[in-house]
């Protein structure tokens, strides 16, 4: 709960029991992971002593909590130590302890006592058919909730593929209308941190900044932390070099599989795909799913349920509910029409040995060919 | 003067050989026919770079400090995707700076009702309903529309996705990202924009097939020269009728 005098977030990491030791050490790495300059690690920490707590409530719409399990595995900072303590998580319904109407209080009391002042970050979205109803939070649709909570809001953060994209409950055919929340709130900055689930260290490291420097980060054009989503899993995966010399897995368990050779030609969207994964890696850092020798996946890109196999990476195109491949239509086109052309050159060839002889010109011509 | 019976012989014969007068034009200028082929060579080195690319070559055995099979292939087809929009660029000048011929590319005379006229009549004489094709200094109606379509809006369609696609890896604030990169969010992701720029080879692929065929075609069934006009400018005319 809130007090009339807000606590710094250094205060409350010592009431914690951090110590002062373990409090700069968190600043440095703080920075070093944002990639700042040494000297902004002092910055972190006097902003932490001197800055008053941001309360951050956490809704949680058309979701599976994977964004939430994710965060609180987060290791630098470690969450159940520093960012549950530092960032004031007034509300959510996941892991506070309240319940009930209670719990729902507190949304009233912390959008009224810091009006345009709190950090909303949603984690799922909300649909939008039948009136909201396939998403109810205490009683009401959950749409109601994330307009009123959103309404006096400072930032949003939008959590995960669900509330970046809309993810795999506005997949085709999207019976709910589940909608990303950008779709939905149009007057607040929104910064998105996509995946299913974002990594945890990306996921503190956006709340730290925030909380710290009091502003939104650099974001790329669909609004994603530049810090974190500004280049490819490609682009620093540890198997490149086998993309660049073209040796592939060609098939599951095959010996490049062994070799740990590039997972391009088995569907790997990493070369689509805007994440940390392949620097910031995942639990700690121990692995991530090329390491593991499956490709990826691109669960942070936008609408990734409906591009088609994991496994293919030129993925089917839906022209009038037909699925087609590229390359299949392609290849077709290709043979149709050197057959149009082999069958229309013969029967030109024919036409004009015809037309020489006078009486036999005026031949019916056929529809052989007939393409221009 | 006396004139010998050998003279007399060789007059006859000049007189036996069937006159027919061919009128010939010239329509295209040498910078455009120059970009015509460097368009025609880095158009078929883009095509078989980027089939590589989507459909990369069997896997070499080795360390992977040996080979760079995969870099060479895109190497390639940035070199060319380079030359293509560069000459691109070039033809855009050219159409100001070259003769009335060389607008054809970016002016479609679609409001003319003649226009559409004189493409339905090409279509029937490929069609075999003409027994005659009529002449033209310049592209044949359907084929003007074919290449506006395919060469300009086409070639514009290509540059646009693939150049969004090569600054993903120049990198946020390169300058292909500022022109280009604003195409992704537009399509979709990233995924979208390399089907659009797949099926955009395919398109490009059919076309060059019926490209060929045609232009044998007509330069064997049609009044006027075609393949030798790309060559030496000169459109030549069969005969002499209008």
């Amino acid at each position: 709960m809130p007090t009339s005098t807000p606590e710094t977030f250094y205060e409350v990491m010592r009431r914690q029991g951090i110590t002062r030791r373990s409090f700069v050490k968190f600043c440095s790495l703080t920075a070093t992971a944002l990639g700042l300059a040494p000297g902004f690690a002092g910055k972190i920490a006097h902003a932490m002593e001197t800055k008053p707590r941001t309360p951050v409530l956490w809704l949680h719409g058309l979701e599976c909590t994977c964004c939430s399990e994710s965060f609180i595995r987060s290791a630098h900072p470690l969450v159940s130590d520093v960012v549950l303590s530092m960032i004031s998580l007034d509300y959510d319904d996941l892991i506070m302890a309240s319940a009930g109407h209670q719990a729902e209080a507190i949304l009233e009391e912390i959008t009224h006592k810091y009006k345009g002042n709190y950090i909303l970050a949603v984690e799922g979205n909300p649909p939008l058919n039948q009136e909201g109803m396939s998403c109810i939070i205490g009683g009401r649709p959950f749409v109601d909730q994330l307009r009123e909570v959103a309404k006096d809001c400072k930032a949003i953060i939008s959590w995960g593929s669900c509330a970046s994209w809309g993810c795999v409950q506005a997949a085709r055919p999207n019976p709910t209308q589940a909608t990303p929340i950008h779709k939905v709130i149009h007057d607040k900055p929104i910064i998105k941190v996509p995946g299913c689930p974002p990594i945890a260290e990306v996921m503190t490291g956006v709340l730290t900044y925030m909380l710290t420097f009091e502003r939104i980060p650099e974001l790329d054009r669909q609004g994603r932390p530049t810090m974190f989503y500004g280049q490819r899993i490609h682009d620093k995966c540890y198997r490149r070099p086998h993309f660049d010399a073209g040796q592939f897995v060609e098939s599951w368990d095959d010996e490049a599989a062994r070799k740990g050779y590039c997972l391009y030609k088995v569907g790997c969207k990493g070369p689509t795909t805007y994440n940390a994964c392949s620097t910031v890696r995942w639990n700690n850092g121990v692995s991530f799913p090329i390491q593991s020798g499956h490709g990826c996946i691109g669960c942070s890109e936008d609408g990734f349920w409906d591009k088609g196999s994991f496994y293919q990476h030129t993925t089917d195109t839906h022209v009038f509910g037909i699925e087609a491949n590229a390359d299949k239509v392609g290849l077709g086109a290709v043979g149709a029409v050197g057959a149009a052309i082999g069958a229309h050159a013969a029967y030109s060839a024919i036409h004009k040995a015809r037309q020489k002889r006078p009486e036999t010109a005026d031949a019916a011509t056929d529809n052989a060919g007939e393409q221009a | 003067m006396s004139t010998t019976t050998e003279e007399l012989l060789r007059e006859k014969r000049r007189r036996d050989i069937p006159v027919r007068r061919r009128t010939a034009v010239y329509v295209y200028q040498a910078p455009l026919r120059i970009w015509h082929w460097v368009n025609a060579l880095s158009i078929t080195i883009l095509a078989i770079t980027g089939w590589l690319i989507a459909n990369p070559l069997p896997t070499m055995p080795g360390e992977a400090s040996d080979h760079f099979v995969m870099g060479y292939i895109r190497f390639f087809h940035f070199a060319a995707a380079y030359v293509f929009a560069a000459a691109f660029i070039f033809r855009l000048y050219w159409a100001f700076a070259g003769n009335s011929y060389a607008k054809q590319l970016f002016t479609l005379p679609f409001w003319r009702k003649g226009f559409w006229e004189e493409l339905w009549h090409e279509v029937r004489w490929y069609a075999f309903q003409e027994t005659e094709p009529r002449k033209y200094y310049g592209h044949n109606p359907l084929a003007h529309l074919f290449m506006v379509v395919i060469i300009t809006v086409g070639g514009i369609v290509m540059m646009v996705t693939g150049f969004a696609l090569y600054a993903e890896q120049t990198g946020l604030g390169s300058w292909q990202d500022q022109l280009f990169g604003w195409l992704i969010p537009l399509v979709g992701q990233s995924q979208d924009v390399r089907i659009w720029h797949h099926w955009g080879m395919w398109v490009i692929v059919v076309f060059v097939m019926l490209h060929v065929y045609t232009a044998i075609r007509e330069d064997v069934m049609s009044r006027q020269s075609l393949i030798s006009t790309m060559i030496s400018g000169w459109r030549m005319f069969k005969d002499d009728r209008p």
